[in-house]
C-alpha cells in the first residue's frame, strides 16, 4: 500500500474536477471504463438508477453521463465511452485518456466481460499504466459459472495488481462488494501494484530506456511516466510536444525504439500489442478455465443461422424493419397520438370555453388556442413516435442485432461511402425524419453521422403521403400508389446520387476502420431500455421544444395579422399570404403561378400535413373537393413539378431543430436547409422543363 | 495466404499483420497478432465482409482489410 499524494495536492485536484459539484461534495468521483459490449451501460444504470445528468465532455460531441451512486452517499460515477484501446485516434479514446489523466478520478472501475477476457484485459493493461486506483469488475461471471468454467479471482488480482470483483451487472450481483473495493482503493489511494507487463527482452529494455529519458518531463507535467513511455514508443507525437521533449531526447527515444524493432523483428506498435497480449495469455492460462460448453455462443450461432443466413439475412432484415414500422406508425402511434390529440383537444376546448366566458380579447384568445396549444400539441405529437421507435431500436442495439445489420448491409452501403448501420436511420426516415436523425447517434463515426443526417430527408416521410394522395386524385387518375412509388424512388435515387457526390467532395477522407465485434445475442436489460427512452424523450422535449413552439407562434402570427398589424378576417390578407405572394414569381419557372400554392409551401415548414390543410383553407373548399379545385391551378406537368418540390424541399421545423441539435451547428443546418430548397427548386424546374419537351 | 482467402471453418494461425494507420492499430488492438489462432467463420450474404473467430470472440472484417493479414493453415 502506498500513499502518493499529500493533502494539498488532493485538494487542488478536487477543485479541478468536473461537475456536478454540490455543496455537500466531499464524496468520491469514480469513472467507469471498459470495452463496448462489456455490460458497461447496464452496470452504470444499476449503480446510479435514473438519477443521471447528461453533459458533454469538454470540446467534443460525445455525451458525458454522470450519475449519483445509489448505495454510496455523495459519490458519483462518470460513464466513459466504450473503447478497446487508449490511442489518440478516435474521439472516444481521446476523451477517456484526457478525462483520466486531467480529471484524475478517485478510482477507476474497469468493467471486463469475463466470457471474452483476453481482449477485454488488453484495455485494462493500458488503464493500469495511468496510475489511478483501479478495481476490476469481472462481469458476466454467472455465464462463465453456468457453463462450468472457473476464474481464479485471486490469481487474476495478483497478476494485475488490483482488486478483482466478480459481478453480474444484469442480475445485480456483486455490486456491493465492487463499491466497497472502489471506495477502499479511493480512500486509501491504493495504486495498481503492478505496471510492468513485459517479460525481460528488447521491449522491456526499450520501455525502461524511454521511461528514463522522459521521467523528469513526465513528473513535471504530472504525467504517469510509464504510460507516457509506451505511448511515445507507439509514436504519439502530440504527447512528445506536450511533455516538451527536445530534439535530443526525441532522437534518443527513436534510437531505442529502432533498436527494439530490429531486435524483436516487429515494428513498434506490433511489439507493444504483442507484449500486452502475451502477458494476458500467460495470465489467463494460470487463472481462467472456460467450461466445455458455451451456451450463449451456441445460442448465438443458432440465431445467426437465420439472421446472417446467406440468402435469408436481407429479407429477414427488411421484414423486421417492416414489422417495427407497422407497429410504430400504424398501431401504437396511431393509438397514442389519437389519445394525445384528444387530450390536448379536450383541454384546448375547455380553455377555449373558459376564455370565451371570460370575454378575453379575441387576439389573445387566438394566441392561446391557435398558437400556444397548437405549438405544444405539435411537440407532443412527436413524442409517442420517438419513444416507441427508440424502444425498438434500443432492443435491436442491446440484443446485438445492430452489429449483425452492419455485417449484412455493409457491402451495399459502402458503395455510397457509408457503413451498414446507416441503413437504419435511412429506413426510419420513410416514417419520420425526426427520430431518424435522432437515431444517427449510434453510428460509429462523426462523418457517417453527418452524412446520414443529410441523407435521411431524401427518404420521403409519411407526412407527405396526404399531399401525394390529393394530387394523384386530381391529376393522375387516382393512381396514387404509382405516383408515390415514383416519388419515393426519385427521392432514394437522388439521395444515393448526392451521397456519391458528397463522398467525393464534402465528406472525402476515410471513415473509421470497419473492424467490428459481433457480440453474443443477449436479452436486453429492461431497466437500461427504460432509462434510454426516458432520456430520449426528455432530450427531445428540452431541446426541440423551444424551436418548434416558437415556429408555431411565428406561423400563428403570420396567419393572424396583416401588414398593418390588424387581425385578419380573410386569410388572403394575412402576412403569410403576403409572404406567399412574394415568393410566387420565384416559382413561375416551375409552372406554379398561384400565390396560394406558394403560401401552402411556406406553411408546410411547420409540418408537411399543413400543405394540404392550408390549400383547403385558402381555396375555401372542403377537403373532398380539393382535388377538383386544384385542377384549375395546375397542368399535370406543373403538378408533377410541385410534388417534386414538396418531396425534396427542407423538412419541417421539428426535423430542422433535431438536425441542428445533432449536427451541433446552426450554420451547417442553415446551409443544409437553404441547399435543400435550392436543390428541390432545381430538380422541380428540370422536371417541368424536360417534361415540357416530351409532352 | 491472406485472411480473405482462408477456407471457412479451418483453423489457421496469423503470421503477419500489415496495413497502415488506424486500420492496422485497430487490428492489433483487437488481438490480431502473429501467432494468434484464427478461424474464418462466415461470409456475409453479399460476399463481404467476413466473420472471424479469435481469442474466444467474433469479429467482422471487410475483405479488403482482411487482405492485410497473413495466416497459415494449421
Amino acid at each position: 500500500m502506498r500513499r502518493e499524494r499529500g493533502g494539498g495536492q488532493r485538494l487542488r485536484r478536487r477543485q479541478r474536477q468536473n461537475p456536478p459539484i454540490g455543496p455537500e461534495e466531499q464524496g468520491f468521483t469514480f469513472a467507469l471504463a471498459g470495452n463496448q459490449n462489456s455490460g458497461k451501460t447496464t452496470l452504470f444504470n444499476q449503480l446510479t438508477g435514473a438519477r443521471q445528468h447528461v453533459g458533454n465532455f469538454p470540446g467534443v460531441t460525445v455525451d458525458q453521463k454522470v450519475g449519483d451512486i445509489l448505495r454510496l452517499k455523495g459519490a458519483h460515477l462518470v460513464d466513459l465511452p466504450g473503447i478497446y484501446s487508449v490511442r489518440p485516434y478516435t474521439s472516444e479514446e481521446l476523451i477517456t485518456r484526457d478525462y483520466i489523466l486531467n480529471q484524475r478520478p478517485d478510482a477507476l472501475i474497469n468493467i471486463v466481460d469475463a466470457t471474452n477476457i483476453q481482449r477485454n484485459l488488453y484495455l485494462t493493461l493500458q488503464l493500469l499504466e495511468m496510475r489511478i486506483p483501479t478495481v476490476l469488475a469481472l462481469n458476466m461471471m454467472d455465464e462463465v459459472r453456468a457453463n462450468g468454467g472457473h476464474i481464479d479471482v485471486e490469481a487474476l488480482s495478483e497478476g494485475l495488481g488490483i482488486p478483482v470483483v466478480p459481478i453480474s451487472a444484469s442480475r445485480n450481483e456483486g455490486l456491493e462488494e465492487l463499491l466497497h473495493q472502489a471506495r477502499r482503493v479511493a480512500e486509501e489511494r491504493i495504486l495498481p501494484q503492478r505496471m510492468d507487463f513485459c517479460g525481460p527482452g528488447p521491449v522491456h529494455r526499450c520501455i525502461h530506456a524511454v521511461s528514463h529519458v522522459i521521467e523528469d518531463h513526465a513528473d513535471q507535467h504530472r504525467f504517469p511516466s510509464r504510460f507516457a513511455a509506451t505511448k511515445l514508443i507507439e509514436g504519439d507525437d502530440a504527447l512528445a510536444c506536450r511533455l516538451g521533449l527536445d530534439d535530443n531526447e526525441r532522437e534518443l527515444i527513436e534510437h531505442s525504439v529502432v533498436e527494439m524493432e530490429t531486435e524483436c523483428g516487429m515494428d513498434r506498435n506490433e511489439a507493444l500489442a504483442d507484449m500486452r497480449y502475451s502477458f494476458i495469455q500467460e495470465l489467463c492460462e494460470r487463472s481462467v478455465r472456460y467450461g466445455e460448453q458455451n451456451r450463449e455462443r451456441r445460442r448465438s450461432e443458432a440465431i445467426d443461422r437465420l439472421l446472417t443466413h446467406r440468402v435469408l439475412a436481407i429479407p429477414v432484415f427488411f421484414a423486421i424493419m417492416l414489422v417495427i414500422f407497422y407497429l410504430t406508425f400504424n398501431v401504437v402511434c396511431a393509438w397514442l397520438s389519437d389519445l394525445l390529440a384528444q387530450g390536448i383537444d379536450g383541454v384546448a376546448a375547455a380553455v377555449d370555453h373558459a376564455l370565451t366566458d371570460f370575454g378575453l380579447n379575441p387576439v389573445v384568445h387566438s394566441l392561446i388556442i391557435d398558437g400556444a396549444f397548437a405549438g405544444v400539441g405539435s411537440v407532443l405529437s412527436f413524442l409517442p413516435l420517438i419513444v416507441v421507435l427508440f424502444f425498438f431500436l434500443s432492443v435491436l442495439e442491446d440484443t446485438g442485432y445492430m452489429a449483425r445489420i452492419a455485417f449484412v448491409m455493409d457491402k451495399p452501403l459502402r458503395r455510397i461511402g457509408l457503413s451498414g448501420r446507416s441503413i437504419v436511420p435511412m429506413l426510419i426516415g420513410f416514417g419520420c425524419t425526426v427520430p431518424a436523425i435522432l437515431s444517427t447517434r449510434t453510428l460509429s463515426s462523426a462523418r457517417d453521422r453527418r452524412m446520414t443526417i443529410l441523407l435521411t430527408p431524401f427518404m420521403s416521410c409519411s407526412a407527405k403521403i396526404p399531399i401525394y394522395a390529393v394530387f394523384a386524385a386530381a391529376f393522375f387518375g387516382g393512381n396514387s400508389a404509382l405516383v408515390m412509388l415514383v416519388l419515393y424512388l426519385l427521392g432514394v435515387a437522388l439521395g444515393i446520387g448526392m451521397a456519391h457526390l458528397g463522398n467525393h467532395t464534402l465528406f472525402k477522407g476515410t471513415s473509421a476502420p470497419f473492424v467490428l465485434e459481433l457480440p453474443n445475442y443477449r436479452f436486453p436489460s429492461l431497466k437500461s431500455v427504460a432509462i434510454l427512452l426516458w432520456e430520449k424523450a426528455r432530450d427531445f422535449i428540452t431541446r426541440a421544444f423551444t424551436v418548434i413552439f416558437l415556429a408555431t407562434l411565428v406561423v400563428w402570427f403570420l396567419q393572424s395579422f396583416d401588414l398593418r398589424m390588424n387581425p385578419v378576417t380573410d386569410s388572403a390578407d394575412s402576412l403569410l399570404a403576403g409572404l406567399g405572394r412574394l415568393l410566387t414569381p420565384l416559382f413561375a419557372p416551375l409552372g406554379v403561378r398561384d400565390w396560394r400554392l406558394t403560401t401552402a409551401l411556406v406553411s408546410g415548414l411547420t409540418a408537411k400535413e399543413a400543405v394540404v390543410s392550408t390549400l383547403g383553407v385558402l381555396l375555401a373548399v372542403p377537403m373532398a373537393e380539393l382535388p377538383v379545385a386544384l385542377q384549375g391551378l395546375f397542368t399535370p406537368l406543373s403538378a408533377a413539378s410541385y410534388l417534386v418540390f414538396v418531396l425534396l424541399y427542407t423538412p419541417c421545423v421539428a426535423a430542422i431543430a433535431t438536425m441542428k441539435k445533432e449536427l451541433e451547428s446552426g450554420w451547417a443546418t442553415l446551409v443544409a436547409v437553404i441547399g435543400q430548397c435550392l436543390f428541390a427548386w432545381l430538380v422541380a424546374w428540370l422536371v417541368y422543363l424536360l417534361g415540357g419537351l416530351v409532352v | 495466404m491472406t485472411l480473405d482467402k482462408l477456407p471457412l471453418q479451418t483453423p489457421a494461425v496469423i503470421t503477419k499483420v500489415g496495413g497502415q494507420g488506424p486500420l492496422r492499430l485497430r487490428l492489433l488492438d483487437m488481438g490480431l497478432i502473429p501467432r494468434t489462432e484464427v478461424v474464418v467463420h462466415k461470409i456475409a450474404p453479399m460476399g463481404d465482409p467476413i466473420e472471424i473467430r479469435l481469442r474466444g470472440y467474433s469479429l467482422t472484417l471487410r475483405l479488403e482489410d482482411a487482405r492485410n493479414v497473413e495466416a497459415q493453415l494449421l
